[in-house]
């Protein structure tokens, strides 16, 4: 029980960065309907961002703020230099540029930081244990990615219901050619956008970097999850984006956690444990292929073409 | 009593909560030319999509020489004499002429999981390409890239690849649209020898060429046929006049 | 579609012929690195024409081809761990599996298309991934060492550098040769035909799915034959072969090279890896380099090499 608990929390804590990463990744994908496989970089770059800042100024707090605007600086610098430049080609010069781009991002961060990697430890004033429920303890810092990542989930829910500019970004995600022909400033809006997911993006990166080490290539795993996520949600759906998120997360966590002992049951435990790593690494990869089967277009399609 | 070339009985497509086709019958014989006219938005495309199997009807059945095909996916269709043209031309723009008609011809020799020999080399391929071509009075454009043929030239080759998969029946989804008045002329020509041939279904707004051309004429508005008969007939129907005079432009001439 | 007997059947050529020549060069230089090292490159570049045969030709872009490296590389592996030293056993079971993966993968990925599709070959490769890393008695992570190469008893010594170097620049010449009559064939006409308007060749009669999934297991089957003859040429395999950035290497040779054109993807193979070398020489950054570089390439080189070399004949 306590097990199933702790993991359930694990599984949303992870579902919840994941929607971060996917919901930039949906946003650019929807509206400018750019294959952004950089998108993993930005996640990176989040992560180092957050590590040297906090080093800097030693708190963490501060060495956040400061991460998540550099990041979405650079996701504008990134958007205004190349990136614009690919709107309306091929998607597939979307995926070699972009990988290009990962070449470089990962090489950079070398240069500048090194191959070892980073640690950025917990901030001290939460890491602790909270008794969630009796007998239970979770940890502060994972409860606070929680509780970070889902009030950002609401505010981009507003932001992108309630708002003028989220109306716009509805407008762009189920139909392109509308938000042109209403005079709106169009590049100016990309930019934006792109922004706004470098931002989630990096935001998701600082979050998790206290918990894995910070290192080259820690995007390119994450991004294909994040992938996988919006594909399953139907691209250019943040409300897909958000439900297959947590359905992934979960998924993913509870499969690793509990697939051995479940295989254990029906195998030999010799077979059982040489079986099991790789099977719950699949799970993901499966459902997104039973999905993608079932309902070519996701789950929740956005209403176009 | 023989069955006719094509029969549609109370056939019924949706888009969300408009019937763009409602409860449509139609009878199509050997040798007629069928005219399809109606306002636009009437739903005459979504219809000729159902014919071709390119949309699912929601009920009703088609019947093509007494053959339920109402189910069948579009190539199958195709397979049993069924060929049309697209209202927006819809060709391989990178092969040439002969090649867009040709593959048509591959697709009814039924052979095409052959992996090794060179296709466009095959003689009777390319014979059966270059008559179709031929017919419709591209023979010299044979190897002229179709994205380089002229808007004119498209459609007469469209109507070139509906010929070479030998078809019983040809759906002609507004062959003329577009169209300058001489271009206009030569296809109205070349539709009047064809349909000594082959039945013929044919949707078009000129109705100069509807009225010159047509054995029988239905007209559809919005999704349902509310008149069928000769040319004459139609001419004289006051509803037919009521539907287009009350809410479209077109003026049915010599009426 | 055109004949083009031009600026790129003449590089097309070139590129044969210091391919062939490539191994008295290395004798006389007494440089046997080179030779390794376009080993390798033929062995992918015959990799990036099988690709080439579903994206350039087919028009279906799969993310996910290097699964079929890691697919071909296993077969030979694993048999070899087993005690199955043969090579022809060992290459059938390769392509077999190749085949039979690309069979069922193919015919699931083709319901969906467009980027759904990329990410769906992409899901399935990625699988294959985690399959072989868990194959702990075969070295899961960590990869299989294969301590004899494939034994074709009397016809070919694949231990014997040059004679691997050569069969493997026969195997990418013989692929390219059937490819090029594959694309002139009825099927090849067929499935350039659905690249350009799927809808159309329905209604003159096509069944488009049948023929795409064929054209998706010929082109696996063939990579699986170039996962065999690297597992040869390392011989190691481990599940990193079949990781999604191998799948995007390959892309970007096809692309690099000129999509949909026959030496394209050699042309980008032997560019790419040579690129990636001689950087990495220069610097131990190359990829700083590298990276901007696809970039610009994607911005400002349509069409790749061979469609530079097209626009040069039309001056």
């Amino acid at each position: 029980m306590l097990l199933v608990v702790e993991q359930f929390l694990n599984g949303l804590q992870f579902g919840l960065l994941l929607f971060l990463l996917a919901a930039g990744l949906t946003l650019v994908f929807g509206i400018m309907d750019l294959v952004n496989l950089a998108h993993g970089s930005l996640y990176m770059m989040g992560a180092y961002f957050a590590a040297t800042f906090v080093a800097w100024t030693g708190s963490f707090v501060l060495g956040a703020l400061l991460a998540l605007g550099a990041t979405l600086l650079l996701g504008i610098v990134l958007e205004l230099a190349a990136l614009r430049h690919l709107y309306g080609r091929d998607h597939l010069d979307h995926v070699l540029a972009t990988f290009g781009l990962i070449l470089f991002f990962n090489e950079a961060v070398r240069l500048v930081w090194g191959p070892a990697g980073l640690a950025l430890p917990l901030p001290s004033w939460l890491a602790f244990p909270v008794t969630i429920m009796p007998g239970i303890q979770y940890p502060a810092y994972r409860l606070a990615i929680i509780v970070v990542a889902l009030l950002v989930a609401l505010l981009l829910y507003l932001g992108v219901m309630r708002t003028r500019i989220g109306m716009l970004i509805r407008a762009g995600a189920s139909n392109r050619e509308m938000i042109g022909a209403l005079g709106i400033n169009i590049k100016l809006l990309y930019t934006l956008v792109f922004g706004l997911g470098a931002a989630l993006a990096g935001l998701a990166g600082l979050m998790q970097a206290p918990i894995l080490t910070v290192q080259i290539g820690m995007g390119e795993n994450i991004l294909i999850l994040a992938f996988v996520v919006i594909v399953i949600g139907g691209i250019g759906s943040i409300r897909g984006a958000f439900i297959a998120a947590i359905l992934i997360g979960l998924i993913d966590t509870l499969g690793r956690a509990f697939l051995p002992n479940l295989l254990r049951q029906i195998l030999s435990s010799a077979a059982a444990s040489t079986a099991a790593p790789a099977m719950s690494s699949m799970l993901i990869y499966l459902l997104m292929a039973i999905v993608l089967v079932v309902r070519p277009e996701g789950l929740f399609p956005a209403s176009r073409r | 009593m023989a069955e006719p070339l094509l029969r549609v009985d109370n056939l019924v497509r949706r888009f969300g909560g408009i019937v763009a086709t409602d409860h449509v019958c139609l009878e199509v014989g050997r040798g007629e030319l069928h005219a399809i006219i109606g306002p636009n938005g009437a739903g005459k495309t979504t219809l000729i999509s159902q014919l071709t199997g390119h949309l699912a009807p929601h009920a009703g059945y088609i019947y093509l020489a007494g053959r339920d095909i109402s189910r069948l996916p579009a190539y199958r269709r195709s397979a049993l004499g069924l060929a049309r043209s697209f209202q927006i031309t819809s060709l391989l723009p990178d092969f040439t002429a002969a090649d867009n008609v040709a593959l048509a011809a591959q697709a009814h020799d039924g052979h095409s999981f052959r992996f090794f020999a060179n296709a466009r080399k095959e003689p009777q391929l390319r014979a059966a390409a270059h008559a179709a071509l031929e017919r419709v009075g591209l023979g010299h454009r044979a190897d002229v890239p179709v994205v380089r043929l002229s808007h004119g030239e498209q459609r007469q080759l469209e109507l070139a690849v509906a010929l070479a998969t030998r078809p019983q029946l040809l759906l002609l989804d507004e062959p003329m649209a577009g169209l300058g008045v001489t271009e206009s002329a030569s296809m109205v020509k070349l539709l009047s020898e064809l349909r000594r041939e082959v039945g013929i279904v044919l949707v078009e707004h000129d109705m100069e060429a509807v009225f010159a051309l047509a054995d029988r004429i239905s007209v559809l508005v919005y999704g349902r046929i509310i008149a069928s008969g000769t040319p004459e007939e139609i001419r004289k129907n006051d509803e037919v006049k009521r539907a287009y005079l009350g809410d479209q432009h077109v003026v049915v001439k010599h009426g | 579609m055109k004949s083009s007997l031009n600026a790129q059947t003449i590089a097309a050529a070139a590129l044969v012929a210091a391919l062939l020549l490539l191994p008295a060069y290395s004798s006389l230089t007494g440089n046997i690195f080179i030779l390794t090292l376009f080993t390798r490159i033929v062995i992918l570049a015959l990799a990036a024409v099988s690709l080439n045969l579903i994206m350039g030709y087919g028009g279906m872009m799969s993310f996910g081809h290097a699964a079929y490296l890691g697919i071909g590389g296993y077969a030979v592996g694993i048999l070899a761990q087993e005690g199955i030293g043969s090579g022809y056993a060992q290459f059938a079971v390769a392509l077999a599996a190749s085949a039979l993966f690309a069979l069922v993968i193919g015919a699931l990925s083709l319901r969906t298309r467009g980027v759904y599709f990329i990410m769906i070959t992409l899901a399935f490769a990625q699988m294959a991934y985690y399959v072989a890393s868990g194959l702990a008695r075969y070295g899961g992570d960590d990869g299989l060492t294969i301590y004899k190469r494939s034994d074709f008893g009397g016809l070919v010594n694949l231990s014997d550098r040059v004679q691997f170097y050569y069969l493997c620049l026969a195997c990418l010449l013989a692929v390219v040769f059937l490819i090029w009559r594959i694309v002139n064939s009825r099927f090849g006409l067929v499935v350039q035909g659905l690249r350009s308007n799927e809808q159309r060749m329905q209604a003159i009669g096509f069944a488009s799915k049948r023929y795409k999934l064929v054209c998706f297991v010929i082109a696996g089957t063939l990579c699986g034959l170039a996962g065999a003859l690297l597992a040869n040429n390392t011989d190691f395999i481990s599940p990193a072969v079949m990781y999604w950035t191998r799948s995007g290497d390959l892309m970007v040779m096809v692309i690099l090279g000129g999509m949909g054109t026959l030496f394209g993807p050699v042309v980008g193979a032997v560019l790419y890896l040579v690129l990636e070398e001689l950087l990495s020489q220069l610097t131990e950054y190359w990829a700083l380099i590298m990276g901007p570089l696809l970039l610009l390439v994607v911005l400002f080189g349509r069409g790749g090499i061979m469609g530079l070399l097209g626009r040069l004949n039309r001056g």
